[in-house]
């Protein structure tokens, strides 16, 4: 066992590091408190290739790999999880599923802006009446000569509203139940379609979170991700993928907390000495320590499995469920360890608390990961 | 266009830890990074990549095996290649000795149109090694550079005073060293370290390659030693604490300096 | 180089700066300093002045204590080019040997210096702060940070002459302005042609006003980390107003980019040492300390009152400095009523 990372990934670490110091923790707080979504940052990631790290430079990606996307993830999630999920939910969830189920010309006409980063991606499954229920969804897609007409609505769309294409799930044939879902690829300006409302969030409040509303939108056939009836294992497959993202989200905003607050116990004084010196933190900070290093191995070992072609169906979703809740834990002994301060806007550690809630939410909630851990271990 | 940019590895130094005891850095645990100013240098001579056709950009660096990394870097940020000087015999070089070691691979790599350098580097502050490689050229320098305009054949250069600036101009080939106010380095691209970690984009040279006399460079070519080194002694203070709500501690504090005759 | 060699190496010199006339505050330091260890080696103080119609100066140099002035007069040294001005002081060096050379660490020394040193191969001390002679072997000792302050280092060029270094300014006091005081003055029009410089400057822009002089403040209201962000440097500046003083910077902050290079006091910044020296949010890192531990009366306002900050402060808050500053600024304003209160 080789625990030893690249040199490739780890100068991505050393650069994403850099970048998300001097560009995004910077604006961090503020995009928050007014919930902006940080397009201009964004655009750097473009930029820098940091929107299409695990796919071939020929499909306009970074030439990277997935371990590297985890670490970039990571990375920027320490400062600011806004952008943490931004970056995760365009590369998981949107060009995966075309770079692994579309066609050549699906990739050149998507998959190369996505990866790019001239356009922005989503992904858009839920829906108000199904939720973890996703054979539930209600939204249908009808063909209609050289066209799908898509008719229903999707709620709480990370990047709903700024994405420019969205793998968009409906029902083809409603007697199939999960084999009647088909996947399509949206872009922003198809007829009929048109961004609902935007969510209020607690937590990653400068990632935009819509409903997106389909009223005879009309779709070529062309824009059919993957066969007819294959949608839903697509939406599987994908979710399978964008868990390691979002577990890395969690292990990020847990590292970042961890951070602050070893930084911050070191300077804060009580009883004439440092919190740092009083062993009944030490035992904290220790606990936390490792709990997040547990997470990390958790998320690398999914990432590795997924990089090696390995199953990782069941690693992610262990991942997942560990690192959210290591993420939630942390990030509330982080805020009880700051005291007062770690309740006030003034120090970075409620935020993450906040942000820390929705990776046990999204993509899966815990209680999803743990059926799909118990239907691998029971199987 | 040949343009060649000097970049040096440097520890992190808001991150060095010193032994008080010894005097000595810890260097343990301290992150290697591309020195600042060099990578502004480096950033201008991608600009003038960008702006231009065929220019060729290449990083060269003198150091220890692992200063191939900033190289590597260099590359993923846009450079073309890299050119590490390795060699036991380059050790403990002054800026004399690295200057002369530098300018020598600079006319093994034959022709070129700019030097770039950094004003200076963290580690030693000297700022010394681009003018005397530009010395040891024969080229013409402009230092503390924070505006740059190529003009066909010719540069005009803003040059930082303390009270004011310079404009200069002068000829290609010349050596410029470039402040932090020149420009704003760009990071590298994620594709870029991919590619920067394939092939051989870096070529490592010793002193033999480069055919220069052994006496000439490292310690033995060095007209300075470091005779010590301490850390820095403070003076302490009487401290008077003012106590009390901020109003009374600002308060406590006016009547202090005005009863000192400061204020 | 033998050391029968070294021997024929004697003098100290100064290279005087000038610009549009007026000596630089740092060459009449240079020139106590230089006094003190030309007086140390017995031997003679030379300061070297080029330029253009400066012969006021050439003067001066002689009454802040030199022995020789060398005055080259040129029109083509009237304003500094790097490779005028190299090639007059190389030719003078090969011709006359001085064992060491003392050049201000200023933007135009520090272009020169290397440059000089290069061509007579010889080593060269970049931004001392501390000189001394070993007078066993005439060595000089030249005291240098490095790596951003942390570390201090003696350096000795001990084979090769002149022994070069450049000086921080502000370091040494200034030397006493002697009226009574004699010396020569060798007046010489170096031979110098317009294709001598390829570096030619086109235009002289001064920024006088805008321009912030540290190392000239009585007063220095001086932000680090505990600002929090680039914003609190705008109440710094309006106690600096209020005091007649500039603004300081630690490193860290000048780092972030919070504020300009320009203000950044430490070993890798400025040495000042003013009459008043207020450090708001500064912790006192070792590299910051050592730039204004000379300052005559040290203010530290900090949340954390084990700051190593207050072991160089004479006056000492425990406190938020965005609760404490405000409060100076207008007890600045009633100043009479405070004094009158106490009484």
């Amino acid at each position: 066992m080789d625990f030893t990372l690249s040199k490739e990934q780890e100068m991505v670490r050393k650069v994403m590091k850099e970048f998300a110091e001097k560009e995004v923790k910077p604006i961090a707080a503020d995009i928050d408190k007014r919930g902006r979504f940080p397009r201009e940052n964004v655009e750097k990631m473009a930029k820098y290739n940091m929107l299409g790290i695990p796919f071939p430079v020929e499909y306009g990606g970074a030439g990277g790999d997935d371990m590297a996307y985890v670490i970039a993830v990571e990375e920027i999630s320490k400062v600011c999880a806004t952008t943490g999920v931004i970056l995760s939910a365009h590369t998981s969830l949107a060009c995966w599923p075309i770079f692994t189920y579309g066609t050549e010309e699906q990739k050149q006409n998507y998959l190369i802006p996505l990866a790019r980063g001239e356009k922005l991606g989503a992904f858009a499954l839920t829906e108000p009446n199904a939720g973890t229920d996703a054979a539930g969804i209600q939204t249908v897609a009808v063909l209609d000569g050289n066209n799908y007409i898509l008719n229903g609505s999707k709620i709480f769309i990370t990047n709903g509203g700024q994405a420019d294409i969205y793998i968009v799930f409906a029902k083809t044939d409603k007697t199939k139940g999960t084999r009647g879902i088909s996947a399509f690829i949206v872009e922003k300006d198809r007829p009929g379609f048109s961004i609902g409302k935007i969510e209020d969030k607690m937590g990653i409040r400068a990632s935009s979170t819509a409903e997106l509303i389909f009223r005879d939108c009309i779709i070529p056939k062309e824009n059919l991700l993957g066969k007819e009836g294959k949608g839903f294992k697509i939406a599987m497959s994908t979710l399978d993928g964008g868990r390691i993202g979002i577990a890395a989200q969690a292990l990020g905003i847990g590292e970042g907390a961890l951070e602050e607050t070893i930084k911050f116990i070191k300077e804060r004084q009580q009883f004439g000495r440092p919190l740092a010196k009083f062993q009944g933190l030490q035992w904290m900070i220790a606990d936390m320590a490792t709990n997040l290093e547990a997470a990390r191995l958790l998320v690398y070992r999914a990432a590795f499995n997924k990089m090696k072609g390995l199953p990782y169906n069941k690693e992610a979703a262990m991942a997942k469920l560990f690192a959210a809740n290591t993420a939630m834990d942390v990030t509330t002994k982080c805020v009880q360890l700051h005291g007062g301060y770690g309740y006030t806007k003034d120090y970075p550690v409620e935020r993450m608390m906040r942000d820390a809630k929705i990776t046990e939410i999204y993509e899966g909630t815990s209680q999803v990961q743990q059926m799909v851990i118990a239907a691998n271990v029971l199987k | 266009m040949n343009i060649i940019v000097c970049i040096k590895q440097v520890p992190d130094t808001n991150e060095v830890k010193i032994d008080p005891d010894k005097g000595t850095l810890i260097r343990e645990g301290v992150p290697s990074i591309i020195n600042p100013d060099d990578k502004n240098a480096l950033e201008e001579a991608l600009r003038i990549k960008d702006e231009y056709e065929d220019v060729r950009v290449i990083a060269l660096s003198m150091g220890p095996a692992q200063a191939e990394l900033a190289l590597i870097e260099a590359v993923a940020m846009g450079a073309d290649e890299g050119i590490l000087l390795n060699d036991k015999a380059f050790a403990g070089s002054d800026t004399w000795a690295t200057s002369t070691a530098l300018a020598e691979a600079i006319k093994n790599i034959g022709e070129f149109d700019i030097i770039f350098c950094g004003q200076q580097a963290i580690d030693g502050d000297t700022g010394q090694v681009g003018p005397q490689i530009a010395e040891h050229l024969n080229i013409p320098q402009i230092t503390y550079v924070e505006g740059l305009k190529l003009e066909a054949s010719k540069v005009r250069a803003k040059r930082r005073l303390e009270d004011g600036y310079f404009i200069i101009e002068a000829e290609l080939p010349l050596l410029i060293t470039a402040t932090k106010a020149l420009n704003q380095p760009r990071y590298p691209s994620i594709r870029g370290i991919y590619e920067a970690f394939k092939g051989d984009r870096i070529k490592v040279l010793t002193a033999k390659d480069l055919g220069i006399e052994e006496y000439k460079v490292g310690l033995k070519g060095s007209p300075t030693r470091v005779s010590r080194s301490f850390t820095p002694e403070l003076k302490a203070g009487d401290l008077v604490m003012i106590e009390g709500s901020p109003k009374e501690q600002a308060e406590g504090l006016i009547v202090k300096l005005r009863e000192a005759r400061i204020i | 180089m033998v050391n029968s060699a070294l021997e024929e190496y004697r003098g100290v010199w100064v290279l005087a700066e000038q610009r549009e006339g007026q000596l630089l505050d740092v060459s009449i330091e240079l020139l106590g300093e230089g006094r003190r260890i030309a007086d140390k080696l017995n031997t003679q103080l030379t300061a070297i002045l080029l330029g253009y119609r400066v012969d006021n100066l050439a003067g001066d140099l002689i009454k802040y204590g030199a022995d020789t002035v060398i005055y080259g007069v040129n029109k083509l040294l009237d304003t500094y080019t790097t490779e005028a001005y190299t090639k007059v002081i190389c030719d003078l060096i090969r011709g006359r040997k001085p064992e060491i050379i003392l050049i201000g660490a200023t933007n135009i020394g520090r272009d020169l210096g290397p440059r000089i040193s290069s061509r007579i191969h010889t080593g060269l001390t970049a931004d001392c702060t501390g000189l001394d002679i070993d007078l066993e072997n005439r060595r000089l000792l030249q005291t240098r940070p490095a790596f951003g302050g942390n570390l201090m280092a003696t350096i000795i060029c001990p084979n090769h002459r002149p022994q070069m270094a450049t000086v921080r300014p502000g370091v040494f006091e200034k030397a006493k302005y002697d009226d009574t005081r004699q010396g020569n003055i060798e007046k010489f029009t170096p031979n110098l042609k317009e294709e001598d410089i390829r570096a030619r400057v086109v235009e002289v822009v001064k920024e006088k006003g805008s321009e912030l002089k540290l190392e000239e403040a009585s007063v220095i209201v001086a932000g680090g980390r505990g600002l929090g962000g680039p914003e609190g440097f705008k109440l710094l500046e309006e106690l600096a107003e209020k005091l007649g003083g500039v603004v300081g910077a630690s490193r860290a902050v000048v780092d972030a980019n919070w504020i300009d290079k320009s203000h950044q006091v430490g070993q890798t910044g400025k040495t000042v040492r003013p009459d008043l020296y207020i450090a708001c949010g500064i912790s006192g890192a070792v590299q910051h300390l050592a730039g204004m531990q000379n300052s005559k009366y040290i203010v530290a306002i900090n949340k954390d009152k084990d700051a190593p900050i207050f072991n160089v402060a004479h006056y000492g808050i425990v406190g938020d400095l965005y609760e404490v500053l405000p409060e100076l600024i207008k007890a600045l304003d009633n100043i009479d009523e405070i004094m009158e209160n106490i009484k």
